[in-house]
This record gives structure tokens, C-alpha cells and sequence, in this order.
């Protein structure tokens, strides 16, 4: 079995700050981390590489920094890394950014599975994993919640949608995306570190890829930003802070005349 | 790139019934189409019961395109996507909106990737540019810290994708009457490689958070597995879902399915009750649409009173209870005159 999971480094939300006179993001001083729901794709593919003996090559499109992201997988227990990196590939909306992604796993070539994580928490879109799929022309299936049992040719596997779990049998090779609930990560070992820090990360633009230039970065993304603002997130509610044991009926009652109000009891 | 035309939506059925995301989608497009002389289409995947297609005959939209076929009733990415990727070549819309749903978030990054046009994901805001008549689509970035407007203008169609619940579905019937269109995909469009073999309902509480009008959510505050029966007793009486935070979800308080915020789910419900809960960036990511926010919290100084409508700075334990005994006791009073009303006949 050979699995491939592209993962994305991203800033550490909770460390974001504002510029609040460009309203663009201060990018200095923040924190790097692997893209969280990205984790639950790598610790998938761990799990299915501990019960059939899969081989795991992570990929990722960056800055030479994002390298760090493929040597924490590594860290965790993935076996090989690829990084897509070059000055063209900037600026890429998803669809440019799936080609890249797309094009690497072509050529790495001999795969049965690609598992993604369900979304970036940076771009938040969820759309690189059927994008993937979409270039590649394979069959894809998102929201993987469980993996049932993974053969190299059939993956039988659950599906969160809104309103209940569906079992699904997918022909490999296949994409899927999971969500939380498929896995829960671990956290790297001390010979995995050792052994990713070993590791020489191979870096690919992209003619090493066969990439066409009129699909890459700012070129090849049909979608672009024209406007960016911050919008101001008070509501100017109203605060109230019970002292008595009165002022807390108040208080109750308060909540009470909100709810009906809503038309809610 | 003229003879694109129109706007699609593409709807939602469920055993022959119409969902919801359907008429949000419907109202987004006629708020759209504005002075603008756009046709509307419907695009519904699956049979549909006859009383559901009465109801969807005079909303004001233009066609409906219906594939009408058992093999589409549920949702298989392949069919779905080719289906869909062929009726875009054949009747070239310029826009086309869908639902942020499971289905949804799947086939319109497939389709736009085959059509290499452009799609936004979870747009908040959707208008025309003036004078170019591009469609400006606006959607929060960085967990919802900022509003990206992003334009597609060299590729058709243009694609976006918008939340369940972020707009009202409640549509003004017209004296036009929607002409239905039967589509009839060539057969090798409809194989899988994927087949669905069970299908297993979540149970009450936390299905479907999304589609909730009331949400009831509750934080690392509750201290407890036990006490967060105080929230879902309290969505109960409410009539509303259960929803919980990371932490909350993480101690194994609450399901996945309830976790509310960016790296679970988001919603936009009329009202948005919680406790114990702080207000994280990430939380406040997955509320911020909705339309009434009321927080219980003993921090005066916590994040989410900066958000919340009504703030309410005090102990749950204390606050909680007391509420639940007195829409309880309303409850009651109004079953008993009910009640005794009819007696008196
Ligand atoms: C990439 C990433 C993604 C994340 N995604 C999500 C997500 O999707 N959803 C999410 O929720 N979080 C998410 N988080 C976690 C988030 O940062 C916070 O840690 C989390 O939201 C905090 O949950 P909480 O409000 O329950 O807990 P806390 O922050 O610990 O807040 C508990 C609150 O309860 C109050 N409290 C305590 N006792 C009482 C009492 N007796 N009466 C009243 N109030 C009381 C406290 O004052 C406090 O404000 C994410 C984090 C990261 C880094």
C-alpha cells in the first residue's frame, strides 16, 4: 500500500494579528504550525500504515520554510517527503494550487490512496481535495470520519454528512478528505525527530514536475482578491451583572422576554 | 464568455423532498439578479414528490433542471460532478451558486477544477460589480478575522459556494410558473467508483447543528461530563440543538458533530445561547452569523460578551437552573390552562 498526504503549513490562528491600518495580516513574529485538521490526514494514514505496512509520502507547496511541516510528519512517522517550491507558485488560488499538488502525486506515480485533511484553517475552503481529485481525474469521497478497512484496491470507509454517517466502498486509487473524528493524532517520537532531521527534503519546481506555467500561481488562478477589510466584530449588547439573588431572577426573566420575543417559547 | 448566461442554483433534495439550502439559495440569486435580467435555474439531482414540486412551481425562478433519475436520488460524487460538468457545457450559466453542505462543498470544486473557472467558498456577501457586472463575492479569511472580496473575471462560470442558514429562505410567491425541464444524461455519466452500502442516521441531539433555528452551546465552564445536561436540557425546552466548544467536545462532553467554531461547524442560527463558553477567535469563527448571541459567563471581562447581544456576568450554575425551572413552570401553566379551558366546554 502506498499513500501520499499533502499537507499544508499555516499560521497559528490564535497568534494572528491585524494590521489595523491596512487590514492586511502581521505575518512577522507568527508561529508556523501544520495546518491542525491536516493531522488527522497524517495520523489516518499512520494508523492504516501500522495495519498493512503502507509506505507514507507527504507533500506540501510552500516557502522553503514549509519544509519544517514535512519533517514534523516525518517526526510523527511518515516515511518520505517532497517539497513543490518555487517563485511561480505564489500567489495560488485552489485551483492553481490543486495542479501543483495534482501534477506531484502524477509524479510520484505509484500510489493506491491520497488522504487530505478536510480544510486549511488559514484559506478554510475545503476545496484542494476535490480539486486534486478533479485533475487527476480519480474518484474522490470528503468527509471521512472512519476507515473501515483500507486494501489497495477497495476502501471501505464512513462518511459524516449533516444527518447521520454513510458507509461507503471506494475504488482505489482514490482521494479521500477526512474530517476530526477519523483519527486522533499523535505526537512525534524522539526517533522520529532524529530521523527527520536526517532527512534530506527533496525540493521541486516546475519542470521537475511537468507542470504547464499558465496553471501556476497568480497566472493560473481564476480567482482573485481585489478587496480586503476588517470588519468590527462588538455587537454593542447589553451586559448585565447580577449582584443579589433578585437582580439574578432579573436577570432570568431578562433572558426569558428575549426568547419570547424570538418567538422561540 | 457572453454566451454564458443565467444564474443556477443548485438545490437539495432528500427523499423527495426539497430542502431548506434550496430556498436560501433561491432567495440569494433573486436578491442577485436584483435589476439585472438574469434567468434563474434550479438544478435538483434526484426524484422529487409531487407536492414538494407544487410548492417550488411559483417562487420566481425560471427553470428547473431536474435529472430526474433513482440513481441520483443520494449523493455520489461522480455521477453528481459529470452530470453537472456536462449540463455547464451544453447550457453555459455565468453564475452558479451552491450550498456549503457536505454534497455541495464536494461537486463544486470538482466541477469548477473540470471548468478551471474560479469558486469561493462560504461566501457572506454576494453583489455585482457595477460597471464590469462581475459577481464580487465576499467571505470571511483567517477565522473570520477579515473579509476577503474576491472576483473571477477572466473565467465562466463564476462559482461560489454559501453557508446553510446565512440567508432566509422565505421566498414571495409570483405568477410566474417555473418551466421543469427533464434532463436525460448520456448513461455513462452516471458509474461510480464509489457505492454506498448503509446509511446510519445520528441520533436527535446533535443532528444537524447546521439547520437549527436555536442553538443552546456550552464551554469548558460547565467543569463536567454531568453538569452539561444543563445545555442539553436547556436546547430541549429551547427546541434547538445542543453545541458545544473544542474543549467541551475534546473532554468528551459533546460529540464532533456539535463542535461549533473553525475546526468544526458553522452556523447561523435566530438564536445562539451559550455558557461557559470564552469566546475564542476560533469559536467566535463559527458563530459570528448569528442573528441573536446570548452568553452566560461569571468572566465580566470574557471575549464573547464583545460579541454577544446580551451579556448575562454571572455563575451558570446558579443561572442556568433558575431559568430551566421557570420556562418549565411556563410551560406548565400554559398546559394547565389549555387544559382547563376545554374542560369548560
Ligand atoms: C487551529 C485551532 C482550531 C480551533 N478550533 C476550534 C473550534 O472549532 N471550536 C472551538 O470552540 N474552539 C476551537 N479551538 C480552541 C479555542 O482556541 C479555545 O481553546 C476554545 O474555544 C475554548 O473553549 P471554551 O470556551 O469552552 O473554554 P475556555 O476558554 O476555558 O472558557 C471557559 C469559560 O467558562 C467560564 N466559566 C468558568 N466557570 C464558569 C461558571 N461557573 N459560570 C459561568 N462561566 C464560567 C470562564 O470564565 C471561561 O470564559 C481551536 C484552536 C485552534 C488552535
Amino acid at each position: 500500500m502506498k499513500i501520499i498526504i499533502p499537507i499544508k503549513q499555516v499560521p497559528e490562528t490564535g497568534d494572528v494579528k491585524m494590521d489595523s491600518a491596512t487590514g492586511t495580516m502581521k505575518r512577522d513574529g507568527v508561529r508556523s504550525i501544520v495546518n491542525p485538521l491536516d493531522l488527522y490526514a497524517i495520523e489516518t494514514g499512520l494508523k492504516i500504515k501500522e495495519s498493512t505496512g503502507a509506505h507514507i509520502t507527504v507533500i506540501t507547496m510552500g516557502p522553503p520554510k514549509a519544509a519544517e511541516a514535512l519533517k514534523e510528519a516525518v517526526a510523527m512517522g511518515c516515511d518520505d517527503a517532497m517539497l513543490l517550491s518555487d517563485k511561480s507558485f505564489a500567489g495560488s488560488d485552489t485551483c492553481a494550487t490543486s495542479y501543483v499538488l495534482a501534477m506531484a502525486i502524477k509524479k510520484i506515480a505509484d500510489y493506491n490512496l491520497v488522504i487530505c485533511g478536510e480544510r486549511a484553517t488559514d484559506g478554510d475552503t475545503g476545496q484542494v481535495g476535490p480539486g486534486i481529485s478533479a485533475w487527476l481525474n480519480l474518484p474522490v469521497c470528503t468527509y471521512i470520519s472512519k476507515i473501515i478497512s483500507a486494501g489497495e484496491k477497495i476502501l471501505t470507509a464512513e462518511r459524516l454528512v449533516e444527518d447521520g454517517y454513510e458507509t461507503l466502498e471506494i475504488k482505489g486509487p482514490c482521494v479521500i478528505t477526512v474530517v476530526k473524528e477519523a483519527a486522533s493524532p499523535r505526537l512525534p517520537t524522539l526517533s522520529g525527530k532524529i530521523r527527520a532531521k536526517k532527512l534530506t527534503i527533496p525540493i521541486l519546481g516546475p519542470s521537475d514536475i511537468n507542470a504547464h506555467p499558465e496553471h501556476l500561481g497568480l497566472a493560473g488562478s481564476p480567482t482573485k482578491v481585489v478587496k480586503i477589510e476588517t470588519p468590527k466584530i462588538t455587537r454593542n449588547g447589553e451586559l448585565i451583572i447580577p449582584k443579589s439573588p433578585e437582580e439574578m431572577e432579573a436577570a432570568a426573566d431578562k433572558i426569558i422576554k428575549y426568547f419570547h420575543k424570538l418567538d422561540i417559547i | 464568455m457572453n454566451e454564458y448566461k443565467g444564474i443556477w442554483i443548485i438545490g437539495e433534495q432528500k427523499e423527495g423532498i426539497i430542502q431548506s439550502i434550496t430556498y436560501e439559495l433561491l432567495a440569494r440569486a433573486l436578491e442577485l439578479k436584483g435589476s439585472r435580467a438574469h434567468e434563474i435555474s434550479i438544478v435538483i439531482f434526484g426524484n422529487i414528490h409531487d407536492a414538494e414540486l407544487k410548492k417550488i412551481r411559483n417562487v420566481n425562478a425560471d427553470y428547473l433542471l431536474q435529472i430526474n433519475d433513482r440513481r441520483v436520488d443520494y449523493f455520489l460524487p461522480e455521477p453528481y460532478a459529470n452530470i453537472l460538468y456536462d449540463l455547464v457545457q451544453k447550457r453555459r450559466p455565468e453564475i452558479i451558486i451552491g450550498g456549503a453542505t457536505s454534497s455541495g462543498r464536494t461537486i463544486m470544486p470538482l466541477v469548477a477544477t473540470r471548468c478551471r473557472t474560479g469558486l469561493t467558498a462560504d461566501c457572506t456577501k454576494l453583489e455585482f460589480e457595477e460597471k464590469t457586472g462581475h459577481l464580487l463575492q465576499s467571505r470571511p479569511a483567517i477565522g473570520g478575522n477579515i473579509m476577503a472580496t474576491i472576483k473571477c473575471a477572466d473565467n465562466r462560470p463564476q462559482m461560489a459556494t454559501v453557508r446553510p442558514k446565512s440567508f432566509s429562505s422565505k421566498l414571495k410567491t409570483s405568477e410566474k410558473i417555473l418551466e421543469i425541464i427533464t434532463m436525460v444524461p448520456e448513461e455513462k455519466l452516471f458509474s461510480s467508483s464509489v457505492k454506498r452500502i448503509k446509511f446510519t442516521p445520528i441520533s436527535e441531539n446533535s443532528s444537524n447543528i447546521q439547520e437549527s433555528d436555536v442553538i443552546a452551546a456550552g464551554g469548558r465552564g460547565l467543569k463536567k461530563k454531568e453538569n452539561f445536561k444543563l445545555i442539553n436540557r436547556l436546547a430541549a425546552l429551547l427546541g434547538g440543538c445542543a453545541g458545544a466548544t473544542r474543549d467541551a467536545v475534546d473532554r468528551g462532553w459533546a460529540a464532533y458533530p456539535q463542535q461549533i467554531g473553525l475546526s468544526g461547524k458553522t452556523v447561523s442560527p435566530k438564536l445562539y445561547f451559550c455558557a461557559g463558553v470564552s469566546g475564542s477567535v476560533q469559536h467566535l469563527a463559527g458563530i459570528k452569523t448569528a442573528a441573536n448571541i446570548i452568553a452566560v459567563n461569571n468572566d465580566c471581562e470574557a471575549q464573547i460578551f464583545k460579541i454577544a447581544d446580551l451579556g448575562i456576568a454571572a455563575d451558570l450554575f446558579e443561572l442556568l437552573p433558575l431559568l430551566i425551572e421557570k420556562i418549565e413552570k411556563s410551560r406548565k401553566s400554559v398546559n394547565d390552562k389549555n387544559f382547563s379551558g376545554a374542560e369548560h366546554e
